[in-house]
């Protein structure tokens, strides 16, 4: 919070967490291979951060044509703290973890 | 893409749950299950910190934090106000650990459900008092390693049945669920928002750092503790039992305790008891859905 | 409407005209017929309001933070171990802002088991944060509910009205029950801006660092202060309607008093009754009731012992280890203003009546020595 904003006068949060970047706690980092991808949304459903978004305009890299224009997952890196639950219930095995560069 | 569960996010990113946490994978399904006219009360728990540090927080609907043992008549109170001042929609929805529904909070628990309390309480289970660095609990399973229970001398007890203890209660919907189903979750919660009365549901909610798993595990954890019927999913509507996954071949439950250091230290004849217990257990839930449906 | 109502249902009363939203309750004696009556007053449809009886004081008070977090109007009471186990969420509604009001009677605390009038359930909550008023009839106690809840909804604090078990809470005194339509132009409807509301998501008493803990207390403390001024502005309006008021203090024959006895709640009758006594003998006694503990109105009593020679608290409870609270809380008024002594009485605890001839004896005895204790046991048995 800003040193000059005005404190409530009850404790009330009335802001988003959204301005913590989580990204910095991680030591590894999930990659997605979108040539594996079958774009399953099993990392985006099982994600405990909701930082795997789903990008509608597809990705150009996929296994097979058709995926190309499929909605895709995408994780952001600014909230990500690399837990791995998506490589581990990739069901592709399309997300390999990798360490984080510093 | 067809999405087998709600697209939309209410939990936002930048919380302050550890990587991995099962906790806040299964507070972001229920939230998704939910909606936003949605009231959230957290007694202390892992989730009195989750949410965040003022002024800011993550969840995406009003939430009000109270002391450890009242979560439930909390929810309460606030479905009160609302009603008192003409809202009868907006849910309001307990969300305590085991401390806080097991032990500390069961008085407030019996009281709701035994006024039938229009109320959802859920309580996610991490089997330990995760947030004051894994004490146990009554929810703490037979033989887990915590820090009031060294290995030298690990937890003697089994873990209390808090669906039997609310089954006693006589309200209209119980129902066990974890993150590893999530169709199954929300289904579940979505039921339950469309009843009126107190319903419970109780979250297997594995915790890496309380159980001494990997992070990557919470999910494939869940997924055994199913499989094995270390936590059979079922729901019980208006008395009558009804079991959601009967595996056709049980997994052993050796596969669920190696995946987690809290249970390193077991000997053979250990394992072989929890197994026992399992497999008395998991008939008599059988019977009881039979019983049931005759 | 004049009526005969126990200090109890006065309670009920004022808590039904107070248009209370949200009642949670747990029995105890000697507060049960406030419940009672209450629950009688839902069932009949006068008061319009959901009432939760729940399973434990502790439960009482959480209930009601829960329905003044929803931006309802939440009423409980209680009394001695009931208080005592709300402790913890005393604390609670305070810090949270929430304007509750409660009956409190007063009552001793076990072991042994005494239900009679003592003042430590309410002192021992003192620092909680909670305005406390020391009510001296039923018509007081009912109308302070009122006015209770008029400031507790300006400054955001909650309240306690005590009042003593037995001699208020079970004895039937003449009470006018206002209007509903007159306690309604007082007593507007209970509608913050902020609260739980899904149409603006908030969260409420989340973690607070060190960071900012101690400007949140601060906004508590200032709260209390101003509360003083907002009291006394409240009851003007209160006169304006109800032609009664009550003040900060009530200051009886002070100004040209040369012992001035303070006392607080049923006592203060007592003493009322010997003051005027003791004038019609020409003898210069005074009497200041605190009527206000929290905020502790500092300034009301340095002027009422401005100019008197000597003072005689009567407390009826003690801190054990220092002395009686209110004797404890007089002197600290009095540091640096002025160096009065101070005659600190214990008296009354556990219900034991303190009657013409004890506060004959104590004005007695502060008239005869030139000295104060710290604090002086009344008619203890040898």
């Amino acid at each position: 919070m800003k040193e000059n904003q005005k404190l409530p006068e009850i404790v009330v949060s009335s802001g988003s967490m959204k301005i913590n970047k989580t990204g910095s706690w991680r030591n590894l980092r999930p990659e997605i291979d979108y040539s594996k991808c079958i774009r399953c949304m099993i990392c985006w459903k099982f994600c405990p951060d909701a930082c795997i978004k789903i990008n509608k305009e597809g990705i150009k890299l996929a296994p097979r044509e058709n995926l190309k224009k499929e909605p895709a997952p995408e994780i952001d890196y600014d909230y990500c703290k690399g837990c791995g639950i998506c490589a581990e219930e990739c069901p592709a095995k399309c997300i390999a973890m990798l360490k984080e560069k510093k | 893409m067809r999405l087998t569960i709600p697209e939309e996010e209410v939990l936002s990113s930048g919380h302050l749950a550890c990587p991995g946490c099962g906790a806040t994978l299964a507070m972001r399904l229920a939230l998704k299950a939910l909606g936003r006219d949605t009231i959230v009360v957290i007694p202390a728990c892992c989730w009195s910190t989750i949410d965040g540090v003022f002024p800011n927080s993550a969840l995406g609907v009003p939430v009000m934090h109270i002391a450890f043992e009242a979560a439930a008549i909390a929810a309460s109170g606030i479905k009160a106000g609302l009603i008192a001042k003409g809202n009868t929609h907006t849910q309001v929805m307990a969300w305590a650990g085991d401390g806080g529904t097991f032990d500390i909070g069961i008085q407030a628990l019996s009281g709701a459900a035994e006024r039938n309390d229009d109320i959802i309480y859920v309580c996610y289970d991490n089997e330990a008092y995760q947030n004051t660095g894994i004490q146990r609990s009554s929810a703490t399973p037979y033989g887990a390693w915590t820090t009031t229970t060294p290995r030298k001398h690990p937890k003697q007890e089994p873990k209390k049945n808090i669906a039997d203890i609310m089954s006693a209660h006589r309200i209209p919907y119980i129902a066990t669920a974890t993150v590893a189903y999530p169709e199954d979750f929300v289904r579940k919660f979505k039921k339950a928002r469309e009843i009126k009365g107190t319903r419970f549901i109780h979250v297997l909610s594995p915790c890496p750092p309380g159980w001494k798993m990997k992070e990557q595990d919470t999910v494939k954890v869940s997924r055994i503790a199913v499989k094995s019927c270390v936590f059979p999913l079922f729901e019980i509507e208006d008395g009558k039992l009804k079991i959601n996954i009967k595996p056709s071949k049980r997994q052993d439950v050796r596969d669920y305790l190696k995946l987690q250091g809290r249970f390193s230290h077991l000997k053979e004849e250990d394992i072989k008891r929890i197994q026992q217990e399992l497999d008395k257990n998991w008939q008599n839930l059988l019977k009881r859905e039979e019983a049931h449906e005759g | 409407m004049k009526k005969l109502l126990i200090g109890n249902h006065a309670v009920s009363y004022g808590a039904m005209l107070s248009r209370a939203e949200v009642i949670a309750a747990y029995p105890i004696t000697p507060q049960t017929q406030v419940v009672e009556e209450l629950a009688e007053l839902c069932a009949s449809g006068k008061l319009k309001a959901q009432f939760i009886k729940v399973e434990s004081e502790h439960s009482a008070m959480s209930a009601c933070i829960g329905a003044a977090q929803a931006g309802a109007r939440a009423f409980t009471a209680t009394s001695s171990q009931g208080l005592a186990l709300m402790h913890e969420v005393l604390h609670w509604a305070a810090n949270a802002r929430l304007p509750i009001v409660m009956a409190n009677i007063n009552r001793a605390m076990a072991p042994g088991w005494n239900i009679w009038a003592d003042h430590i359930d309410s002192l021992a909550q003192r620092d909680t944060g909670w305005m406390q008023f020391y009510a001296e009839t039923n018509q007081e106690v009912l109308d302070t509910i009122i006015i209770a809840y008029k400031v507790c909804e300006r400054v955001l604090l909650p309240a306690m009205i005590n009042l003593d078990a037995f001699f208020l809470s079970h004895t039937a005194e003449s009470v006018e029950i206002p209007e509903q339509d007159m306690v309604d132009e007082f007593l507007p409807p209970y509608n913050p801006e902020i609260k739980l509301d899904p149409d603006d998501p908030r969260a409420f008493g989340g973690l607070l660092p060190p960071k900012y803990y101690m400007e949140m207390r601060c906004k508590l403390h200032s709260a209390h202060r101003n509360a003083l001024k907002i009291i006394e502005e409240e009851e003007k309006n209160f006169f304006k309607i109800f032609k009664r008021k009550y003040g900060l203090v009530d200051e009886f024959y002070t100004k040209d008093a040369q012992i001035i006895i303070v006392t607080s709640s049923t006592i203060t009758s007592t003493a009322r009754e010997f003051v005027m006594r003791e004038r019609k003998k020409g003898r210069k006694l005074g009497l200041l009731k605190v009527r206000v503990f929290r905020p502790f109105p500092f300034e009301k009593i340095r002027g009422a012992l401005k100019n008197c020679q000597k003072v005689v608290v009567i407390d009826r409870n003690i801190s054990y280890g220092n002395a009686g609270i209110f004797a404890t809380e007089i002197k600290s008024a009095l540091y640096g203003f002025r160096n009065v002594p101070v005659f600190g009485f214990v008296a009354g605890l556990g219900g034991r009546d303190v009657q013409l001839e004890d506060i004959e004896g104590m004005v007695d005895f502060a008239r005869k020595k030139n000295f104060s204790k710290d604090e002086i046991w009344w008619g203890l048995k040898k």
